[in-house]
């Protein structure tokens, strides 16, 4: 969703005013079409997310989710006898929260970079672009589970393209373990997270590049402005509100990561998210209260995230740039 | 001649381009053809067309059911999320009521939940609901992830439609159902088609509610299903089988996207839906 139409769905009223009746059997009509859908998301998202902030203050269990007693904040932090117990003194938690924000800054700078180059090519008109453009969509096509798995046997230690291709060039002189070599793990997983998203990247920022109006080009053109000017005094300032809005979505969708790295390095602490993480405690632990604690952590950084963001956009608007 | 150095220059990142976005995928076909010890041994190109892999993910576990699993849950979820999307922006687009804003950025605000946050309640009504280890559990499950973008990218279609057509219904005394039915949804098909193909998609896609929900073999969907398969010890995985495994699921999702593909980038700028 570009800005555009956040400010455009929020802020505008539905239809031009005036021009329909607004009785209030049509309010009501309204409603009546609203109702299933709010129902649906209440059970699918208000209840389970109600619920779930409720379990991280109880001492709740998989195998017995019905039983459980409420135990206040010691999931997130507990004194007892002269130590500190929970969630924010568990130095894995900290781990799967410097490791996501690794993942998210690195892969999603990357990110833009590289999806800022194709973006500016694909914008370029040259024969076969709309192959080009099709090739792109390729990797974002592919189910998540499927490219870990793709990108699984390309990084393999011993039979692996990767290796082999590298070899070849002679950049290494000996097989590298890719997922499995701590220092190494964190960069695998950026690697496909890079090649996944890019195009997504890539894609919105091209939108942007298309709604440029041509006539500064023009003036610079005739002025004989370097193009390498051109690019960082126009081209820049004028898609950085697309850009913004492809970064915060990015970001927010890396901070969630899970399949990729669940499928590529499983629970190995050299790269566990935070969802890996408190995945791991709710299923495989079977400690419903504390993973529950920990989603609701994680839960909190991305909603104060997406608020700022909102409010952000707004403060936008009033600044009347759009 | 300094033209032609940077025509040349281009050429070559468009090149780079093509093969950064294509050789994964096509490395996966030329794996997925090579059995026993050939696997062993790196090939950038195909030199044998054998099937054995494909034969052998169909045999050793069941893969069919997975795929009618996975289409069973995708055709639902899309069916569910664009009759709930298309009633709730005749609402959202069409009508000016109070609290219309707060309910389009609660909607917005829902499409940001990470997944795992709702993990444990949803367990926990799952299981209520008697819907463990079955598909109608995921088909409810995957409408969080569907629902929210469904809706708002709906509204803003919905809005765009001119008011005359709705005057003109009004007037010939047609309820808002036979108006939603009758008048927008012929205009709506572009948009439906667009919606509905990336809810098919992340319904496809999804994983960690179809690894937590489901136990059992013949109820996995087609992610999990790869995601697990296993060989005969831990150590040995069945590379064959698994791009073999791949290559059918991603398939049908390439075809699609590439016939679709207009219409999807105008679908994802218009909503921003997850990678």
């Amino acid at each position: 969703m570009t800005q555009q139409t956040l400010d455009h769905a929020a802020a505008a009223p539905a239809v031009p005013s005036g021009k329909l009746s607004l009785g209030r059997s049509r309010v009501r009509a309204a409603w009546i079409f609203l109702a299933p859908m709010l129902l649906v998301l209440l059970l699918v998202a208000g209840w389970p997310l109600a619920r779930t902030i409720y379990f991280g203050f109880t001492d709740a269990d998989l195998s017995d989710i019905a039983n459980y007693e409420f135990i206040g904040f010691a999931n997130y932090l507990e004194y007892d006898d002269g130590e500190w117990y929970g969630l924010l003194v568990d130095p894995d938690w900290w781990n799967a929260v410097r490791n996501t924000l690794v993942f998210a800054f690195i892969s999603v700078s990357l990110e833009t970079a590289l999806g800022l180059i194709i973006a500016l090519a694909l914008n370029a008109s040259f024969p076969g672009r709309s192959i080009l453009r099709a090739a792109v969509l390729i990797p974002w096509a592919i189910p998540t589970v499927v490219s870990a798995k793709m990108w699984g046997w390309m990084l393999h230690d011993q039979f692996g393209v990767l290796n082999d291709m590298l070899m070849g060039l002679g950049i290494l002189s000996q097989p590298v373990a890719w997922t499995a070599d701590p220092e190494l793990a964190m960069a695998a997983v950026i690697m496909v997270d890079v090649w996944k998203t890019t195009p997504f990247m890539a894609l919105l920022i091209l939108a942007g590049l298309q709604m440029l109006p041509s006539d500064c080009y023009e003036a610079a053109r005739v002025d004989g402005v370097h193009p390498v000017k051109v690019f960082f005094r126009i081209t820049l300032p004028l898609i950085r509100p697309a850009i913004m809005v492809a970064v915060i979505f990015r970001l927010l969708d890396a901070l969630r990561i899970f399949d990729l790295i669940y499928v590529l390095t499983s629970n190995s602490t050299d790269t566990m998210s935070m969802s890996v993480y408190a995945r791991q405690q709710l299923v495989d632990f079977q400690a419903v209260g504390y993973g529950s604690a920990a989603s609701t952590l994680l839960f909190m950084v991305i909603a104060v995230l997406t608020v700022v963001y909102i409010v952000g956009g707004k403060v936008n608007l009033g600044e009347g740039n759009r | 001649m300094r033209r032609l150095a940077l025509k040349g220059a281009f050429a070559l990142l468009l090149v780079a381009i093509v093969l950064f976005a294509v050789f994964p995928f096509y490395y996966a076909i030329v794996s997925s053809f090579k059995t026993g010890s050939e696997l062993f041994r790196v090939d950038y190109f195909p030199f044998s067309w054998n099937w054995s892999n494909y034969a052998a993910v169909f045999e050793q576990q069941p893969f069919a059911r997975n795929i009618a699993n996975s289409v069973a849950v995708a055709a639902a979820v899309v069916a569910l999320s664009l009759f709930l999307g298309l009633t709730g922006a005749y609402a959202l687009g069409r009508v000016t009521f109070r609290g219309r804003g707060i309910l389009l950025l609660t909607i917005l605000g829902v499409s940001m939940f990470p997944q795992v946050a709702v993990l444990s309640g949803m367990f926990e009504m799952i299981r209520f609901f008697g819907l463990y280890n079955n598909l109608l559990g995921l088909i409810l499950a995957n409408m969080i992830l569907t629902l929210p973008f469904t809706v708002w990218v709906l509204t803003t279609f919905m809005r765009e439609l001119p008011v005359e057509l709705e005057e003109a219904a009004l007037v010939d005394g047609a309820s808002p159902w036979v108006i939603v039915t009758q008048v927008f949804m012929p205009l709506m098909w572009p948009a439906m088609v667009t919606t509905g193909l990336l809810a098919f998609i992340a319904a496809w896609n999804e994983f960690l509610f179809a690894l937590t929900f489901t136990l059992t073999n013949d109820q996995r969907t087609v992610p999990v299903a790869i995601a697990l398969i296993t060989g005969a010890s831990e150590k040995e995985l069945p590379w064959g089988n698994i791009m073999a495994a791949s290559i059918i699921v991603t398939v049908p999702i390439i075809v699609l996207v590439l016939i679709f593909q207009r219409k999807i980038v105008s679908g994802l700028t218009a909503g921003a839906v997850k990678g």
